[in-house]
């Protein structure tokens, strides 16, 4: 390592930080250590309670503050002379385009989400900046390289993505609790608190049922708030069970659930409360926000409710809704935080779980599974920013044969904890950073182009702002700057079928998608297929699109944003805000389980370990290398 | 010097403060485990870079307490790697390093007690020692490492021992937990009851290198080497310069000889860049260390994961973190 050069390039590179939560905090302080003294940073984020047990530049009066500038006040106050430049932003926002991204000789992420992340990669192909990529769960966490034409970039691999459930699963045939808890969360309290024009699967198995006339998720007019409960209870774990276990076929190979009524449940009445709220002196500062749990005495959250409990808290919270949060009753969406909603769902999901024969959870871990928290320790992230600044050093010096990916394992593979690994060449078939089409499978007769929209161009193709052609007609674009009856014509074309777009869109038609802001464009093949199956739920298949993968190596166990959710925490990093636009539908499909993500990192890792190489055995330098993949043809060492 | 309460959920449950605070590292680790590290007694001895990491790391966590031993006083040279000591003279200005360290540290999280604790490591009696649970020494020669580390294994409760040094883009841990028993999980997801018996650091570093591995990592060999080096000349960690090379190159052929080792197993590349490092530590390198220092001493705290044993390696020049066993052969 030649000290002085690296000093040098320290010196004088201009970095741009992307995330100042758990990796960010971390990575902004190596950087200011090692010498860095121009460094950029982007969050979104406002700070949180619970990220003071990693992001530890941040302290208890500083929660509600933005990250970025908090993070800069705290690494000035030990590096007074060097210029930290705070955006309080997403990065998506187009401030941040390709000509702010070429100011920089390096761009880190620490972010949390792979919508983001696909983005930044996207800007810093298109500007030519190297990219350092990283992400952390647990104990577990990974360091890549990104750097144009001389390795992979972040999405030349497939990226596990979101675990999506079918419908009936969780309908009617859960055999996990976090299909309860997709239930109770998705689907009872969306219909009981959300908006109700929203479509919602809750009673479509029923069968006979006359719900066509009236609503029985309505309170009625002066319906007694106990009694409204008790309906509401009886209903969904005791009626819709029942109706269910009509249907033979369902169950033949099944255990069959038991309808559960309020009266077995809660033998003795439901009016015996054994706790009391007067006496409970909470030490949070949230004594006015009204909490089943409060008002029952139940105080551990890490302690499992029998079914009698989870009853009664689900009795209290629905009343508790109704009677101090009426006002927000047609517009909640479930948000991890929201003490009363997790209790809520908590109760329903057991319930359920007790009804199906699954084991019931604690309120700790179910708000876990519903918000798709993630698992975050301070060690982890300081390692993964030690590692980043390390590749960083080597991307400035151009030192680029000795650029590594490096994974931090929980269990030693071949005595390593911190293992490097040579990075890949670009995969020659990516659709981002090469220019491979895609192919879609889609019913051209049925599919209206907001669909397509909507489900590829920007759920699976990260784009932002797409603007889609059709041969040489332009049929949609979106962004800023439209002519009103531009932007009234593109309106007509999203409600339009496919076949009968101005440009129609059939078997064997070319359609050219673009991101002007990302600087991607790509082609898609249209195929046209009359069928899809439940395993389909999009009713389109994209090939050629990095979709869900068993044994890839990949960044991290990462899903995409739950549309409309409250934000979800992924990994750890920042938590960029990935919401979607407001009144847009929310899709089982696209829900998912953390744990099961993290499951998914780990095997990636596992996979990694138990599958690689170790090249020239009885050198100093062994390098690690994956075995060759024929069907990718991508993981040649770099020379 | 009171850093306030200390986890006041040392008694039964955790309190709703705790778990909302610890909410995302209760579910790495889970419940036990954080009640057990609230009890726990961390003592640290020699505050440089890679310290300062591994403190920041446990007090985050939610450490019971933690004591901070090191009298020398701040100068500008300790700023280098350390973001607990403000650059103002006005403030660091006559004080000594663990008091310094230990302004900032209570700040990180107020539901830790950290505190300074003044004498010389290299005197410290083992009555002292029993106010803890585990000990971890830096930047001391290995006279003061053996005599620690003697001492810990003569108390009547186990006192987990580490040793850990930056040496530049190198570093080396060292992990002495004597007997230790701990719930190992296994991939399917159930769990084992393990044992592990660890050597001292006097008996691991006379274990004859003609006895390690052939591929046991060069670090190990040149970090002996220096230390027995700066042993022989009673230098300081750290005060051995390039201008030593060729004496150092000499105590190393003696240590091959004796050892039956081929020299060109310890390159002269390696150990020139040892010598070059003196006291200085690389940031990342701190990060690293004090990371991996910080989960060990969670991971035997808690009694949860598997632990170290018993060396510790990084190199930022060929990335690898690695774990080495000696004596190979000792029980596990």
């Amino acid at each position: 390592m030649a000290a002085a050069s690296s000093e040098e390039a320290i010196k004088a590179a201009k970095v741009l930080m992307v995330g100042a939560g758990g990796i960010g905090c971390e990575l902004l302080k190596t950087l200011a250590l090692s010498g860095f003294s121009d460094i950029h940073i982007i969050d979104l984020d406002t700070i949180e309670v619970s990220n003071l047990n990693r992001q530890f530049l941040f302290r208890r009066s500083h929660v509600g503050q933005s990250k970025a500038k908090v993070a800069r006040d705290a690494i000035l106050k030990f590096r007074p002379n060097i210029s930290i430049t705070p955006y309080h932003a997403n990065v998506k926002d187009s401030l941040f385009n390709v000509d702010f991204f070429k100011k920089f000789n390096v761009v880190l992420n620490g972010l949390d989400n792979l919508d983001a992340r696909r983005h930044v990669n996207r800007l810093c192909l298109a500007a030519e900046v190297p990219l350092v990529e990283s992400g952390t769960t647990g104990f577990l966490g990974q360091v890549t390289v990104h750097v144009k034409g001389k390795t992979e970039c972040y999405e030349c691999q497939p990226k596990p993505v979101p675990k999506s459930y079918p419908v009936c699963t969780i309908t009617s045939t859960p055999s996990k609790f976090v299909h309860c808890i997709v239930w109770a969360k998705d689907l009872l309290f969306a219909k009981l608190f959300g908006d109700k024009n929203q479509d919602n699967d809750l009673n479509v198995r029923s069968k006979d049922d006359n719900s066509s006339k009236t609503d029985v998720f309505e309170r009625n007019v002066d319906e007694d708030i106990e009694k409204y409960a008790q309906r509401i209870y009886d209903h969904v774990f005791g009626y819709n069970i029942e109706a269910a276990l009509g249907n033979e076929e369902t169950w033949r190979n099944r255990r069959r659930p038991n309808p559960i009524y309020i009266r077995d449940a809660l033998p003795e009445g439901v009016v015996q409360q054994n706790g009391c709220s007067q006496d409970h002196k909470n030490e949070e500062p949230e004594p006015s926000e009204p909490s089943a749990m409060v008002s029952l005495g139940l105080r551990n959250p890490q302690e499992i409710w029998s079914l009698a409990d989870n009853s009664r808290v689900f009795l209290e919270a629905l009343k508790l809704f109704f009677e101090k949060r009426e006002k927000e009753i047609g517009n909640l969406i479930f948000d991890k935080d929201d003490q009363l909603a997790v209790e809520f769902v908590t109760a329903a999901a057991n319930i359920r779980a007790s009804s199906f024969g699954i084991p019931l959870h604690s309120l700790f871990e179910a708000k876990g599974v519903a918000g798709n928290i993630v698992h975050a320790v301070a060690t982890t992230n300081a390692i993964i920013a030690g590692l980043i600044v390390i590749e960083a050093i080597k991307v400035l010096k151009g030192d680029y044969q000795n650029y590594r990916m490096t994974y931090c394992l929980e269990h030693p593979s071949r005595k390593m904890l911190l293992m490097p690994v040579e990075p890949f060449e670009p995969n020659k078939s990516c659709y981002v950073c090469s220019e491979t089409p895609l192919v879609l499978e889609v019913n051209t007769k049925t599919t209206k182009l907001r669909e397509v929209i909507e489900k590829v161009i920007k759920s699976k193709l990260g784009m932002n702002l797409p603007l889609v052609m059709v041969g040489a007609t332009l049929v949609f674009e979106d962004g800023e700057g439209l002519e009103p009856d531009e932007a009234a014509n593109y309106a007509l074309n999203l409600e339009k079928i496919l076949v009968e777009l101005p440009a129609p869109v059939l078997n064997g038609t070319k359609l050219t998608v673009e991101d002007f802001q990302q600087e991607l464009k790509c082609s898609i093949n249209i195929k046209h297929r009359d069928e899809f199956d439940e395993k389909e739920p999009d009713g389109m298949v994209l090939a050629g699109w990095s979709g869900p993968v068993d044994k890839q190596v990949t960044s991290n166990g990462e899903k995409k944003p739950v549309p409309s959710a409250s934000r979800t925490e992924e990994l750890d990093g920042t938590a960029e805000d990935i919401s979607e636009k407001p009144g847009m539908k929310r899709k089982l499909n696209e829900i998912l389980e953390s744990k099961e993500n993290f499951d998914a990192l780990q095997t990636s890792l596992d996979v990694g370990s138990s599958s690689a190489q170790v090249v020239d055995d009885d050198e100093d330098e062994d390098l690690i290398m994956f075995d060759e993949d024929p069907k990718q043809g991508k993981k040649k060492r770099l020379q | 010097m009171d850093g306030g309460g200390a986890g006041a959920g040392a008694e039964g449950e955790l309190t709703a403060q705790e778990t909302a605070l610890y909410d995302r590292q209760i579910r790495v680790w889970g419940v036990d485990a954080q009640k057990r590290l609230s009890k726990a007694h961390v003592l640290v001895c020699g505050m440089n870079g890679t310290t300062i990491e591994f403190c920041k790391n446990i007090v985050l966590a939610g450490v019971g307490s933690l004591s901070l031993m090191d009298d020398h006083i701040v100068t500008e040279d300790d700023l280098n790697a350390n973001f607990l000591i403000p650059p103002d003279e006005s403030i660091y200005g006559g004080r000594s390093r663990a008091e310094v360290c230990c302004e900032s540290l209570k700040d990180f999280n107020p539901m830790v007690r950290v505190s300074v604790e003044t004498g010389d490591p290299s005197l410290i009696d083992g009555e002292f020692l029993d106010k803890f649970d585990t000990v971890v020494v830096s930047h001391a020669s290995l006279k003061t490492k053996l005599f620690i580390n003697d001492n810990c294994r003569k108390r009547s409760k186990r006192i987990a021992f580490y040793a850990i040094d930056c040496k530049d883009s190198c570093g080396e841990i060292f992990v002495d937990l004597q007997e230790h028993s701990y719930v190992q999980k296994k991939p399917g997801g159930e769990t084992e009851q393990q044992e592990l018996t660890y050597p001292s650091l006097q008996e691991a570093i006379s274990v004859p290198w003609n006895n390690l591995p052939r591929k046991t990592t060069k670090l190990y060999f040149a970090m002996r080497v220096l230390e027995n080096y700066e042993l022989s000349v009673e230098r300081s960690p750290g005060e051995t310069t390039l201008s030593d090379m060729p004496a150092v190159l000499a105590r190393m052929k003696d240590m091959c000889d004796k050892m039956s080792l081929n020299e060109s197993q310890i390159p002269a590349p390696l150990i020139e860049r040892l010598l070059s490092a003196g006291k200085k530590e690389h940031p990342p390198v701190c990060a690293i260390l004090g990371g991996i220092l910080g989960q060990e001493v969670i991971k035997s705290i808690s009694c949860k994961g598997d632990t170290i044993k018993n060396f510790f390696y990084f190199d930022a020049a060929d990335g690898k973190g690695v774990i080495e066993n000696i004596p190979p052969n000792s029980a596990n």
